[in-house]
């Protein structure tokens, strides 16, 4: 095992736990500073020598959530036995920015079905550091060699596509909940209140009460297909999702060809070249071809259980051009439609004359949609919005 | 032997194989005091392990299920309505009033305590088990951390109630909506997941000791191959305890031996239609005889 050197100053363990916590900050775990006093009366708690047991008592206190401790431990190692390499505790600007680009959200990339985790305790230690270097080489070389999405994203098309994606967004989101709440200023009165409260004043209804019905806004999860027949349209769609991204925090935006990628956290970035370094290293094998049925399989089994219920809308962009058999989207569809949630499919062919979805996927899939619309401008997608008001 | 490693052979005893992960900060949570949240599929043990952990300390488990929809009047305290209101007749009727009737109809004989307050009122600590938070709104969770911050409910007519002991509050979620991060942040986390083959036989054998060695390997290996398939709701612990329950209720001593009764036992397994249909005979047989 090679021997962890720590900054000089670093002087006992209270203050390489705060580096630790530093390091899992940097890294996008949302560690905060009581964490650090839990942690090391956990420490207290367990035989802090033997490394596994650290790691483990460590995890419960940091990790947070599946995601977080899948990687928990990779980050563990590369503190702890970081092969010689010397972590500074507090980390400078740039530092920060390069470690933070590394943390882009774990591209959890469809292993549909495959179900392998690694449920051995740690076998390898320096691993994660090299494979954090490999990530960002491999975004430099994405950003040179594939499809470079500084030019499918320009100023303009953002300004033009957030305003059009905040009046789409705000359509959807804008739904009121089904049921009553006391509300001061409420439209209603509550009668059935101010029928209880009257018998303390004798029969006579002198409080009133009132009640409404609260805001209940939807979600919403756009899927947008980035593969080769859609790259035409992909600056389109791309400056819209970004747009949408801005306007609502709840959404969450996927990219997908023959893969899917989250990348909310990527589009929802302020620096625009961070965003572009983050999109580039996702956007793997972009312009590919498509296999919209699996990327849907993947959607349904590790995003949909978390994010999509009854006042979700599921917006997928694409234009049904697809290499899986037909039945696959349709079964993924069925399977996503149980969940509740409106599925809206907007596609960029039809808004061509005389197009009809004739495309084996296509119709399949229409079965299973609320919407079926075309959208192949920014403005075609600006007029959809009473659709989605009456959605 | 370290303290964790205790708490998972006890835990062992009553039937329960923890895994490390699952010892450890379970272990934590009880000497840190601080609420464990259980996240996981189902069926893969999460409730069972406060229910395990009461018996083991000698407390009561109470359990708070929670679901849309679900409010303070359900989940902390309600004041009995009828009574208050039959007391203020009969108080009026006897000719007494004023503050007197005020002060009795709000004092604790009128106060139905929902499980919040219940597990705040125990003279030992209990097992508070807040099961599947991620059903009840979001508002609920925010009652809930107050709670789990201070571990104290204000009740505007009686004052402060502060627990007399410190609950063990374990929380399980399923994944049916995100959770807020102040909840994750104020829990000890740990992802409880489908036992691998070795646990799950030790499982097996400490629920259904009759079982013989060879069909229990049997057993695990088919439902751990069944996982393996692509299946809407995969089968979890329970499922597996419930398979095995039925094939030694059937008498069946060899999986591969006698492919209609596996398929009839196939119900304790596979909940929905879809998945049925998709494991047929031939996969069936096939999973089994890869298991023997």
């Amino acid at each position: 095992m090679s021997v962890t050197r720590f900054p000089a100053r670093a002087s006992g363990p209270a203050d390489r736990m705060a580096g630790f916590m530093a390091h899992l900050r940097l890294n996008g775990l949302g560690v905060g500073v009581a964490d650090t006093a839990t942690a090391l009366a956990a420490l207290g708690q367990v035989n802090a020598l033997d490394a596994t047991e650290a790691r483990l008592a460590l995890r419960a206190v940091c990790a947070g959530s599946e995601d977080e401790l899948r990687r928990f431990d990779d980050l563990f190692a590369a503190y702890w036995f970081n092969a010689g390499r010397v972590h500074s505790g507090t980390s400078t600007k740039s530092n920060a920015a390069s470690h933070r680009a590394r943390s882009a959200p774990p591209d959890r990339i469809a292993a549909a079905g495959g179900h392998g985790r690694a449920d051995a305790p740690d076998q390898g230690t320096g691993e994660a550091e090299t494979r954090g270097d490999g990530r960002l080489i491999a975004a430099r070389l994405a950003n040179i060699g594939k499809t470079d999405l500084r030019d499918l994203v320009t100023p303009e098309a953002i300004a033009e596509a957030e305003a059009v994606a905040g009046q789409i967004a705000a359509a959807i989101r804008d739904r009121h909940s089904r049921r009553f709440r006391a509300d001061r200023r409420g439209a209603r009165l509550d009668l059935r209140r101010i029928a209880r409260a009257s018998v303390a004043t004798g029969g006579e209804p002198i409080r009133l009460y009132r009640r409404s019905q609260p805001d209940r806004p939807a979600r919403i999860m756009a899927l947008c297909d980035v593969s080769g027949s859609m790259t035409i349209y992909a600056r389109i769609f791309l400056a819209f999702l970004k747009g949408l991204m801005r306007s609502d925090l709840t959404a969450d935006a996927y990219l997908f060809h023959t893969r899917l990628v989250r990348v909310t956290d990527a589009l929802r970035d302020r620096d625009a070249l961070r965003s572009v370094a983050k999109l580039s290293l996702m956007a793997e094998g972009f312009g590919g071809g498509t296999r919209i049925g699996a990327a849907l399989d993947s959607f349904n089994a590790l995003y949909a259980r978390h994010a999509v219920g009854g006042r979700t809308v599921v917006l997928i962009l694409s234009d049904g051009y697809d290499t899986d058999p037909p039945e696959r989207i349709a079964a993924a569809l069925a399977r996503l439609k149980k969940r509740r949630c409106r599925i809206v499919w907007l596609n960029p062919l039809l808004g061509w004359k005389g197009y009809a979805p004739i495309a084996r996927g296509m119709a399949a899939a229409l079965p299973h949609l609320d919407l079926f619309a075309a959208a192949n401008t920014l403005a075609a997608l600006a007029a959809l919005e009473p659709e989605f008001h009456r959605l | 032997m370290s303290d964790w490693r205790t708490l998972q052979s006890e835990l062992a005893t009553t039937g329960y194989v923890a895994a490390d992960d699952l010892a450890m900060a379970l272990h934590l949570a009880l000497v840190l005091g601080r609420p464990l949240l259980l996240e996981g599929a189902a069926g893969v043990g999460k409730t069972e392990v406060a229910r395990v952990l009461a018996q083991l300390r000698g407390t009561r488990l109470i359990r708070l299920q929670c679901y849309e929809g679900l409010d303070a009047s359900h989940a902390i305290y309600e004041w009995n309505y009828q009574r208050q209101l039959l007391a203020i007749r009969a108080a009026a009727e006897g000719g007494v009033t004023g503050p007197g009737v005020e002060a009795r109809i709000f004092s604790e004989d009128y106060l139905m305590a929902r499980p919040l307050l219940q597990a705040l009122r125990e003279e030992r600590a209990p097992v508070l088990l807040i099961d599947e938070i991620d059903r009840a709104d979001e508002e609920f969770e925010a009652f809930l951390l107050e709670i789990l911050s201070d571990y104290q409910i204000s009740i505007p007519e009686l004052g402060t109630i502060t627990a007399r002991t410190r609950p063990h509050v374990i929380l399980t979620a399923n994944g049916t909506r995100d959770l807020s991060d102040a909840l994750r942040r104020r829990c000890l986390y740990a992802w409880v997941d489908y036992p691998d083959r070795r646990t799950e036989l030790a499982i097996l054998a400490a629920r259904h000791p009759g079982i013989e060695a060879a069909l229990a390997g049997q057993i695990v290996g088919f439902v751990q191959a069944l996982r393996r398939e692509e299946l809407e709701k995969k089968p979890g612990v329970a499922e597996m305890l419930d398979f095995a329950a039925a094939l030694a209720g059937l008498g069946i001593n060899d999986l591969a031996a006698d492919p209609v009764a596996l398929q009839a036992t196939l119900v304790t397994l596979l909940k929905t239609q879809a998945d049925r249909a998709a494991v047929p005979t031939e996969v069936a047989q096939r999973l089994a005889g890869k298991a023997a």
